[in-house]
């Protein structure tokens, strides 16, 4: 309980340490007289944008960030998000004047380093996958996935195949069902069997002409690979479907198994999980997409592409679905990502073989005061259920979330995935050191503990945070959205 | 204050959970004791719009808790003659007194025949206790 | 390997907690005929060192700002990044957290988003702003979703003058929605609000950008009125930076504000990573995509914040969610907030000043005829006598890089050429760009 006891102080809004006439930041002067704007078009109240001196801006900052937990504060095991140790080289080479103020308009043969960079992280990105073709344009996981869904779409109607359907399991991250629906499919969902692998019986049932595609990922989000995929892919390219590969937990298996010797047409990565971007407090990530030949013709425009010696990017593909985000991609995300890809080289391997090692050790130490609703061995991470605290003592999944930030932990991942009552979801990562992941067991140890001697502190939890929990029924039912700058108190005074 | 568990007697029920009080050629509609338990406080209630008809099994509209959201699904057919403004405007309500001041809509019954189909108390109770 | 952490004997440790005698064994779940079996075939490891000279070689061979003078614009503009912004982007705490699904240990970005919302809100005129979109493309899609399903109409309008990468990412999502995609082209470098009008009659929406692509202000208030008298959402796509000195979107009648917000806190580093904004009236606020932060009280009545309104989102949602985004640009609109403030009101009228003047300046200094006859704001296109893929190749060689050829988006315009400045541009550099257009152009 690193934090107990210590006193936070209070923590104003910018907008209330705003002072009229002070400012930080001033603009050259060139002594040009600026012409008149339009009468119409010219704002007439000057926005509230916060007044405040320089010193006072970063203080502000600073207690802000005194207020965020991240990686660098302390063990993170949030499953599904891959909290890895971010190195800061890449934050150094990211920052090369060569790369940041290089205007992405730039002719190519002014932009030669930068093009090299993309194809050489295409190139390694390809061959993790085991797919050819690469693309780097999506900004997101999310987005790649819906880049996948419409170079199914692209790549059925050029076969003139009217198929309406995408099947995902009852464990699919929820991105999932949504990316089906922004990209004008319908959604099946298939069930997951006692071992956790795909019901191959209920998945036979489902898939026929009018199915597109599979999205699964594999480890799932249970954190178990499908034992059966050799079998899945099976089904679904009798029936002449396509297999789309979330890579939200590729973390598990790179330079072990490749999506594309499972069977997987089209494959998304999380540079920010698995190659070490950043999480920036909710992004940026990068989510660049690898298909197998048969659909590289639709891939995303601009290409990056090499003539040679020499670098371009190709605009001409005629059969593209389109642009999906602007210029050639989050390209800041690319430089981490490839100084981090270049740092392991082949060992990337190691990398996997830790995370998986790890995770396992975790639930080895935990494995007898939670239940573990899928007793096998877990690949990068482990989904346990609270179920059990909660009948005997009233604790739920939420409270043990709660209890751990008073040792100084960032919580796992709660209620995720839906399938498993009071799922603490639980995913170490490789970065860390065995003396972190005792301190973790041990943590969870006593909670289990504390859960039967005296659950009303768990019922309390966080009793060491800047606040205790939140009224978030309050937040949804009046969302009060942004500062009000007094108005409404004006309003009510009257 | 949330209420206690109860399913009158006088209602008619849908197994989606959603509960018919029949009056006359009209019926006024909700979501059972069942429902907003299984939801938590709600703090959303997307409503139709009054003259709007709806379908027996179809959706209507949708209440929220902060961490989940489910459809609301008609028991029977007609056209909106009402919205419970309460609800929409103190969602709360619904937990409060789902078979009272928490009532969602009232509609007019385009057949009241389906009312047949509608489960009884009894039938009920039994499809929650398998829930 | 110096990111990992387990020494042999920490390895040893756990395998035999764990009951196995290798870590292979972990893996003996993978179907034996779809493990690899054999080394990846990426280059060798650099170490730290040979990985700074590694990215320095190719950071070295791309012209960039600092060797070339550059009027490049059309999206991206070289604005002043203060040096508080690298101070908050390297915090720990805010670049190695992720998104703050557990309050109570975020309340520190979860308040740096309130505050990010509330600058939006406050520069747009809007009164709720989602925590940020990828960049000022797929906002424009995202608020097509909402438009549709707010008006159950299956059309939008674009003008021709809006961001034709923006256009583009409307007509690649529009096909997933089952939206027509119009355009309407302008007249002498601006949107005619009439024929607008006209195409929007069974709209969702219009979509129109001020200042337009070409760098000219539209007749926004105008288009605005039009769209909303056919009965369309108007939707104006506007930067920030310029938002000290032109009327915001809500106080002439926009259903939404969306943007690229690159131009306040981000260097262009080759396109990304920036951050969209999105911004929209009260109405719309259930519809809105991605994460909003709301303010509420903590079990002792303390003001705090948490994410809200999540029922919209897809991990709760799922298939009927308003959008599929989960991961955001959160840092980036950090980046956005700290340069907000560290203008201020008045900055922030100054930069808008700067602009329009040094544009006025380089109309005036550069010897060839405007495009256009309509007011620029920070961009000038200009008709080149030859085709401006050529006065870009001529003068490059000359060590500026003059602006872009618009006729690589606009057919017809092989003679134009679009010259961006901010206030990082000086009178001098102006000089020295029409002194090169004037020898390349000869």
């Amino acid at each position: 309980m690193t934090e107990a006891g210590r006193a936070w102080p209070e923590a104003p809004l910018i907008f209330e340490r705003s002072q009229p006439g002070r400012r930080a930041g001033r603009v050259p002067d060139y002594g040009l007289p600026p012409p008149e704007l339009p009468s119409d078009l010219r704002r007439k109240r000057p926005p509230r944008l916060p007044e405040v001196s320089e010193p006072e801006l970063v203080r502000h900052i600073t207690a802000l960030a005194d207020r965020t937990f991240g990686v660098d504060t302390g063990f993170y095991p949030l499953g599904s998000c891959t909290m890895k140790h971010n190195p800061r080289v890449n934050e150094r080479v990211a920052r090369l004047p060569g790369f940041r103020d290089l205007h992405p308009l730039q002719e190519d043969e002014g932009a030669q380093g930068a093009l090299e960079l993309m194809w050489q992280l295409q190139e390694i990105l390809s061959e993790i996958a085991g797919l050819p073709a690469v693309t780097l344009q999506p900004a997101a996981g999310s987005q790649g996935e819906l880049t996948g869904l419409m170079l199914m779409r692209a790549y059925f109607a050029d076969r003139d195949e009217a198929r309406d359907t995408i099947i995902t399991p009852d464990t699919a991250h929820g991105t999932n069902p949504a990316s089906v629906t922004m990209a004008g499919y319908e959604l099946e969902k298939v069930e997951t069997d006692a071992r956790g692998n795909l019901d191959l019986g209920n998945l036979r049932a489902k898939v026929n002409e009018r199915t597109a595609g599979l999205m699964l990922t594999n480890p799932s989000t249970l954190g178990l690979f499908d034992e059966g995929i050799e079998e899945v892919a099976a089904i679904f390219h009798d029936a002449g479907a396509l297999l789309y590969y979330d890579g939200a937990n590729l973390n598990a298996v790179v330079g072990i198994s490749r999506p594309g010797d499972m069977g997987f047409d089209i494959v998304h990565y999380n540079l920010h999980k698995t190659f070490s971007q950043p999480h920036g407090g909710g992004g940026p990530g990068g989510g660049p997409v690898a298909v197998r030949a048969s659909i590289e013709p639709f891939l995303p425009a601009p290409r990056v592409v090499r003539d040679g010696d020499t670098y371009r990017l190709d605009f001409d593909v005629p059969k593209s679905i389109g642009r999906v985000r602007g210029f050639a991609g989050p390209f800041g995300v690319f430089v981490r990502s490839y100084a981090f890809m270049r740092a392991y080289g082949p060992a990337l391997r190691e990398m996997s073989e830790a995370a998986v090692l790890n995770a396992n050790y975790v639930l080895a130490g935990l494995r007898d005061v939670y239940e573990l609703p899928y007793d096998r061995h877990c690949m990068h991470e482990f989904v346990l259920s609270a179920r059990s605290l909660k009948r005997e003592h009233g604790v739920t999944a939420l409270d043990v979330a709660k209890r751990l930030m008073d040792y100084g932990i960032h919580p796992p991942t709660v209620y995720f995935p839906l399938v498993v009552p009071e799922a603490l979801m639980i995913e170490p990562t490789e970065t860390e050191p065995k003396e972190r992941l005792d301190a973790f067991v041990e943590a969870m140890r006593r909670i289990a503990e504390e859960a039967a001697t005296s659950p009303e502190v768990l019922h309390e939890a966080p009793h060491g945070r800047p606040v205790r929990r939140l009224d978030e029924v309050r937040a949804a039912k009046q969302p009060v959205v942004r500062h009000d700058f007094g108005e409404q108190e004006i309003a009510t005074a009257h | 204050m949330p209420a206690e568990e109860s399913y009158p007697a006088d209602l008619k029920y849908h197994p989606e959970h959603d509960w018919a009080r029949v009056e006359g050629d009209e019926a006024v509609l909700g979501i059972t004791w069942f429902a907003q338990d299984a939801l938590g406080e709600l703090v959303h209630f997307e409503a139709p719009e009054a003259g709007s008809n709806l379908a027996k099994d179809e959706a209507y509209g949708e209440v929220e808790s902060v961490k989940a959201v489910s459809d609301v699904v008609s028991p029977l057919s007609g056209e909106v003659l009402e919205v419970n403004q309460k609800a929409v405007d103190e969602p709360e309500t619904v937990n409060e007194d789902p078979y009272g001041d928490g009532w969602l809509v009232r509609i007019r019954m385009s057949d009241p025949s389906e009312v047949d189909g509608l489960m009884n108390v009894e039938a009920y109770r039994a499809h929650v206790a398998e829930q | 390997m110096g990111y990992l952490s387990l020494t042999d004997a920490d390895r040893e440790a756990m395998l035999a907690a764990i009951g196995v005698s290798s870590v292979a064994e972990l893996f003996e779940q993978i179907p034996a005929g779809v493990r690899l079996g054999r080394e990846l075939d990426v280059p060798p490891a650099l170490s730290e060192l040979e990985l700074v000279s590694h990215l320095s070689e190719l950071a070295g061979r791309n012209a960039h700002t600092g060797v070339e003078l550059s009027f490049l614009g059309a999206g991206i503009y070289e604005h002043y990044v203060p040096a508080v912004v690298d101070v908050l982007l390297s915090r720990g705490e805010f670049l190695t957290a992720y998104t703050p699904y557990q309050p109570e240990m975020s309340q520190g970005v979860l308040q740096a988003i309130f505050e990010y919302q509330t600058v939006i809100c406050e520069l747009t005129g809007m009164d709720v702003s989602n925590a940020s979109g990828y960049d000022g493309t797929t906002v424009a899609a995202d608020a097509c979703f909402v438009a549709k399903h707010t008006s159950e109409r299956a059309k939008v309008v674009l003008a021709e003058t809006l961001n034709p990468q923006v256009r583009q990412v409307v007509k690649t999502y529009a096909r997933g929605f089952g939206l027509d995609v119009v355009e309407v082209g302008h007249r002498d470098g601006i949107t005619d609000a009439d024929e607008l009008g006209a195409a929007a009659a069974d709209a969702a929406a219009v979509i129109f950008q001020q200042p337009n692509f070409f760098g000219c202000l539209e007749p926004a208030v105008d288009l605005a009125a039009a769209a909303s008298e056919a009965g369309a959402h108007s939707i104006a796509h506007v930067d920030l930076m310029t938002l000290g000195v032109l009327e915001a979107p809500g106080e002439y009648g926009c259903a939404m504000a969306i943007g690229e917000g690159q131009s306040a806190g981000c260097p262009p580093l080759y396109g990304g990573p920036h951050y969209g904004f999105f911004a929209a009236r009260r109405e719309f606020i259930r519809r809105m995509p991605g994460r909003i932060v709301g303010e509420t009280v903590d079990a002792d009545g303390r003001r705090a914040y948490v994410l809200t309104l999540q029922t919209r989102e897809q991990h709760i949602r799922r298939e009927k969610a308003t959008s599929n985004i989960t991961t955001n640009q959160t840092l980036l609109a950090l980046a956005g907030l700290v340069t907000l403030s560290w203008l201020g009101p008045e900055g922030l009228r100054e930069v808008g000043a700067t602009c329009t003047a040094l544009a006025q300046y380089a109309r005036e200094r550069v010897p060839l005829e405007p495009a256009f006859e309509a007011a620029s704001f920070k961009e000038v296109a200009f008709r080149t006598p030859l085709p401006a893929r050529e006065v870009v190749r001529r003068a490059r060689e000359l060590g500026v890089h003059p602006g872009y050829a618009l006729g690589r988006d606009y057919e017809g315009m092989q003679d134009v050429l679009l010259v961006a400045v901010t206030e990082k541009r000086t009178p001098a550099d102006i000089d020295r760009l029409a002194d090169v257009l004037g020898e390349v152009c000869r």
